[in-house]
């Protein structure tokens, strides 16, 4: 176990994929001294410029030429730098990317991993702080990935990197400076979620950033005597239907927090699973559908805090 | 325009390969119109067969090509089988793409021809990557991505030029200007001077060629394909043509004059120059109509092939989407 930064976990994971397939490289803007958040540190210096490579400002571009690499045998890994200017690459990764492999009968595959640091931190305003995970689970094609902690952040790379279909990678802004433990022999599977708090008397389901705020909620909540089974999806397709579904069948009360806009999120999605499966009570919390903010004030009216989820835990057990 | 030491053999396969190209079209707009067997949009590039003709027959088969919603004529002279695209029109199984993709997103990887694409202008970065992965694996192939007119308008001509600019990548950017963007003329929805102009200001080198003379693109191509193995750096070639037919078979291209395209079919149809050309210089005349013949004879046999050809699985629209999470197990 060796104790790092979630983004040194993503920067240690691309060095050990890279040092043992010569096929995969990076891309993106600003990667050459290590990419805006240092999410690439140290890559640069032992890979070079080939395999860690700048790009102009050409987002398109970015996206739709490393699929082109792809289909040609590499294997590479796309920064796009913030989510929010991932749209600007929107065709290539949900008319081509998605669907190359099955619209050309099989006879290709896209081997990526897209990189789209997300998420709210301090006045960003509504460029710089979205969470758009849902609509990417809506694209048959894409695998989602939302990894919370540095462990998952150096094991679901390790995957994502591997992984033979195109991944959306979306690593939460606030927490680059995160540390935890890492144990680089530990592996991940898609579609399996992390229980971050075991308990009996409701299930918590989160991912991403919101996965920490609900684990810290629920060790407050274990304090009052309330048991919650929290679980961090991790990936959100696939999602581990199995887990939840087993978890609210004990509990009989589901709550699901995102960070990202609730309408029409992906906790819909899991509310409405459990609800065609199990008899049980169901709670959202996700943003109100509004636009995030500069001022500080006003950016906070839309997060889903450690105090929201106490209170909602509570509303509902009792 | 008689030229000494005329090269008859390498005019009679020019002429060979336009003929085939030109009946396979004839046969899909058959089979759409009288038979009503293709069932989706299909783009003919009736009036623009020089450009394959003469381009890509010099290529490797492991060279990449990349093309676009009217690239029925790339994907043949790539090497393509004639059957397995006529199924893949007709949306059967054994159909280059199993039947998934059809006329826009036809594909034949085996030689080397990585897709058309249905959307505008969305293959030239994407062959800039191409010609990226294959720098950095240093495999010797090189690319030639064809466009249309249309596409020059689109943020990736720019962004792909400059990309393949950037990273001196092994790379033919071609503009078959067929002077039409669907319904529109582009030169009224073109600013300046046009693709070759912009071309330019990349510091690609650029070449601009009459697209409906089969001889002098065959001429040039092993220049250009050379130059770019030699160098590594990027070429661009402006190809001049016009599109005889609708922008979809089912367009009657009511809004242009009848005149201008009477006119191009009168002087400028590139198989009869060709024809012209081979008789200028003695070739046969039983020779040359056998050229015709032979494709058309080649063209009904892959389309009466393909008429007869299953749909394919219904179960098969569950395959090939993706490994994690795949619908097959989990659709919903």
């Amino acid at each position: 176990m060796e104790q790092m930064t979630y983004a040194q976990a993503a920067a240690r994971a691309v060095a050990d994929a890279m040092r043992q397939d010569p096929a995969v490289w990076c891309v993106g803007e600003d990667l050459g001294r290590g990419g805006v958040f240092k999410q690439y540190a140290g890559l640069p210096e032992e890979f070079g410029p080939d395999r860690i490579s700048d790009a102009p400002i050409s987002e398109a571009a970015i996206m739709g030429a490393a699929f082109g690499a792809a289909l040609v045998g590499t294997r590479p890994i796309v920064e796009m730098r913030f989510a929010d200017f991932a749209l600007c690459a929107t065709d290539e990764l949900v008319n081509q990317i998605a669907k190359a492999r099955f619209m050309f009968g099989g006879q290709s595959r896209a081997p990526m991993v897209i990189r789209k640091p997300m998420g709210m931190w301090r006045s960003s305003a509504a460029q710089h702080s979205q969470s758009l995970e849902s609509w990417y689970v809506h694209i048959p094609g894409l695998v989602v990935c939302c990894p919370a902690t540095p462990q998952d952040n150096y094991s679901m790379m390790r995957a994502a990197i591997a992984c033979d279909d195109p991944v959306v990678y979306l690593e939460h802004k606030d927490i680059w400076a995160l540390e935890g433990p890492v144990d680089v022999a530990e592996s991940y599977a898609f579609g399996k979620a992390r229980r971050r708090m075991e308990g009996d008397d409701l299930t918590i389901v989160s991912w991403s950033n919101t996965a920490n705020v609900a684990t810290q909620a629920a060790m407050t909540l274990a304090g009052e005597g309330v048991n919650a089974d929290v679980l961090d999806l991790r990936s959100l397709w696939p999602w581990d239907k199995e887990s939840v579904l087993e978890s609210v069948r004990r509990t009989g009360h589901l709550l699901i927090a995102h960070e990202s806009v609730q309408v029409g999120g992906f906790g819909a999605e899991v509310a409405a699973t459990a609800a065609e499966h199990t008899p049980c009570r169901i709670k959202r919390l996700g943003s109100p559908r509004s636009l995030i903010s500069y001022a500080p004030n006003l950016e906070d009216q839309l997060r889903v805090t450690e105090q929201m989820i106490v209170d909602a835990a509570r509303a509902m057990y009792s | 325009m008689n030229r000494a030491n005329y090269d008859r053999d390498r005019g009679m396969a020019l002429l060979r390969m336009m003929e085939r190209i030109r009946a396979f079209e004839e046969q899909a707009e058959l089979a759409a119109t009288r038979d009503e067997l293709v069932l989706g949009a299909i783009h003919l590039s009736i009036g623009q067969e020089a450009i394959p003709a003469g381009l890509l027959p010099c290529l490797n088969t492991t060279d990449l090509l990349l093309s676009t919603h009217r690239g029925h004529g790339h994907t043949l002279a790539k090497g393509a089988s004639p059957v397995a695209m006529m199924k893949e029109l007709l949306g059967r199984a054994g159909g280059c793409c199993g039947g998934k993709g059809g006329s826009m997103h036809i594909a034949d990887f085996g030689v080397g021809m990585l897709g058309a694409n249905g959307v505008v202008g969305a293959n030239i970065h994407i062959g800039a990557g191409a010609a990226h992965g294959a720098k950095l694996l240093g495999d010797g192939r090189i690319v030639v991505d064809i466009f249309g007119d249309g596409a020059i308008n689109r943020g990736p001509f720019l962004e792909g030029l400059n990309w393949a600019g950037v990273f001196e990548l092994p790379i033919l950017f071609v503009c078959e200007d067929n002077q039409y963007s669907a319904s529109t003329r582009t030169s009224d929805m073109t600013a300046g001077d046009g693709a070759a102009a912009r071309a330019r200001s990349f510091g690609i080198h650029t070449t601009e060629i009459d697209g409906n003379d089969a001889e002098a693109i065959a001429d040039l191509a092993p220049e250009l394909v050379a130059r770019i193995r030699q160098t590594g750096q990027p070429e661009f070639l402006h190809a001049r043509t016009y599109r005889l037919h609708g922008h979809t078979y089912f367009d009657p291209a009511a809004y242009r004059p009848k005149a201008e395209s009477d006119r191009q079919w009168a002087e400028d149809d590139p198989i009869q120059r060709q024809r012209d050309v081979l008789a200028s210089h003695g070739q046969q005349s039983d020779e040359i109509d056998k050229a015709r013949s032979d494709a058309v004879t080649e063209m009904e046999a892959a389309l009466a092939d393909a008429t007869i050809a299953p749909w394919p699985a219904d179960n098969t629209v569950f395959d090939d989407v993706q490994d994690i999470g795949s619908p097959a197990q989990e659709a919903f």
